[in-house]
């Protein structure tokens, strides 16, 4: 999504968002993600407004003080930036590549399913799938640190027994044009 | 803010119950959950900030991955060496190839090199051609006897148009816009002629004008042909 992202190019506008809609926004952040609202506060202050960046190919990004907090595209799920995934690494489900994809993944290409299903990688046991559409953490084997978010594109016991073809879709990658973006 | 209300905490703790259950009660709204704190990654910065081309800036185990592995390597030995131990450490190299082939390990520190030789071309051909890159000042008759300046080529040496634009509108009093010309490339339009102050200015190194060698400013006058 954001391979190619300049922010003269791709930005179409700034607007300070309404604090009814932010009050809206911050209810569904926290019911999508597993994250207190202590420590949300920390993240994204109730006094702090929050900034719509609107973006071509309906993707908004929203930011506090400048700094990309989290992103959407239509009225999909709200993904948060990786510096703020870094930061809180429990807000999102994790999956875990293998060593050998990290390569095509810093490439940007979406994640098959063997090198989720390998040794290397892995998938939340099969009595607690997560379903498709789920954004998710990609983690990486033998790193500390998420180098992705992606979105599962079918449910992770799927992924199990099909072992074949995309199984998360790549969002945003560590060395993308987003993680070029430390402020907008 | 968690953090700083601990600490406060423990400062007036010891005359025990009574007093904390008051510190308690004066804490803002929500004091029983704190926060959780953040896990803090470290960002390499391997690359040295004056280099053209731009840092690794992942986190430093990311670093092998990377297009200037060499420089993160020499960043984190000197910023760092426990974490230097850690990540390329004998033991570390050995453990980290983990459930991949040996054959693809060698493949991957190949590649790995390679990227990084092309990286680097690719950096010297930038700064040759930033060192080459001309900035044109033009003066353009408007009518008789009215002019305005157009600056090409400041982009080239990392400078913010907008800023730029804003600094000699505010330093001449006059307009001044950023404008595409016909060849779609950005340049500053400054109503007036002010040529010679604006070579003047990015000799000085005024404001946001810092960079610039003045031998590559080149002066041009447009007259209307009719």
């Amino acid at each position: 999504m954001f391979k190619k992202f300049s922010t003269n190019a791709d930005v179409t506008g700034h607007t300070p968002i309404k604090s009814s809609v932010q009050r809206s926004i911050r209810a569904a952040v926290l019911s999508q993600w597993k994250i207190e609202p202590e420590t949300f506060e920390v993240v994204w202050p109730k006094k702090e407004a929050l900034t719509h960046v609107k973006c071509k190919e309906h993707i908004s990004i929203y930011t506090v003080h400048g700094e990309p907090i989290f992103f959407q595209q239509f009225d999909g799920p709200f993904y948060p930036t990786l510096r703020v995934l870094h930061k809180y690494p429990y807000i999102l489900p994790e999956v875990r590549v293998d060593r050998g994809a990290i390569r095509y993944l810093l490439a940007g290409v979406n994640m098959m399913c063997p090198g989720l299903t390998s040794a290397g990688g892995y998938l939340p046991p099969d009595d607690s799938p997560l379903p498709s559409g789920t954004p998710v953490a990609i983690q990486a084997e033998g790193k500390e640190h998420a180098v992705g978010i992606g979105i599962t594109k079918m449910a992770t016991n799927e992924m199990r027994k099909v072992n074949k073809g995309v199984g998360v879709e790549t969002i945003t990658y560590l060395g993308d044009d987003l993680w070029g973006l430390q402020t907008l | 803010m968690g953090r700083k209300n601990n600490q406060a905490k423990e400062a007036t703790a010891p005359p025990p119950v009574a007093s904390t259950s008051e510190s308690t009660t004066t804490e803002p709204a929500v004091p029983a959950p704190e926060p959780r704190s953040p896990v803090q990654a470290l960002y390499c910065s391997g690359a040295p900030a004056t280099s053209p081309y731009p840092l690794c800036t992942f986190p430093v185990e990311y670093c092998e991955f990377g297009s200037s592995i060499t420089k993160c390597k020499e960043w984190l030995k000197e910023t760092n060496p426990a974490l230097f131990d850690k990540y390329y450490s004998q033991d570390a190299l050995q453990a980290k190839i983990g459930t991949m082939s040996l054959e693809a390990q060698s493949k991957l520190e190949k590649e790995t090199a390679e990227k990084e030789a092309k990286a680097d071309a690719k950096a010297d051909a930038a700064l040759k051609k930033k060192l080459a890159s001309q900035i044109t000042i033009k003066r353009i008759e408007r009518n008789k006897r009215k002019h305005v300046t157009s600056i090409h080529g400041l982009e080239a040496f990392g400078i913010d148009l907008k800023k730029a634009s804003k600094q000699f509108s505010s330093k001449f009093a006059t307009g001044a816009s950023v404008t595409k010309n016909p060849q779609g490339q950005e340049e500053i339009v400054v109503q007036g002629d002010v040529g010679d102050e604006v070579l003047e200015m990015i000799e000085n190194q005024v404001g946001v004008l810092k960079g610039i060698p003045p031998d590559n400013v080149e002066m041009v006058e447009d007259k209307k042909k009719n």
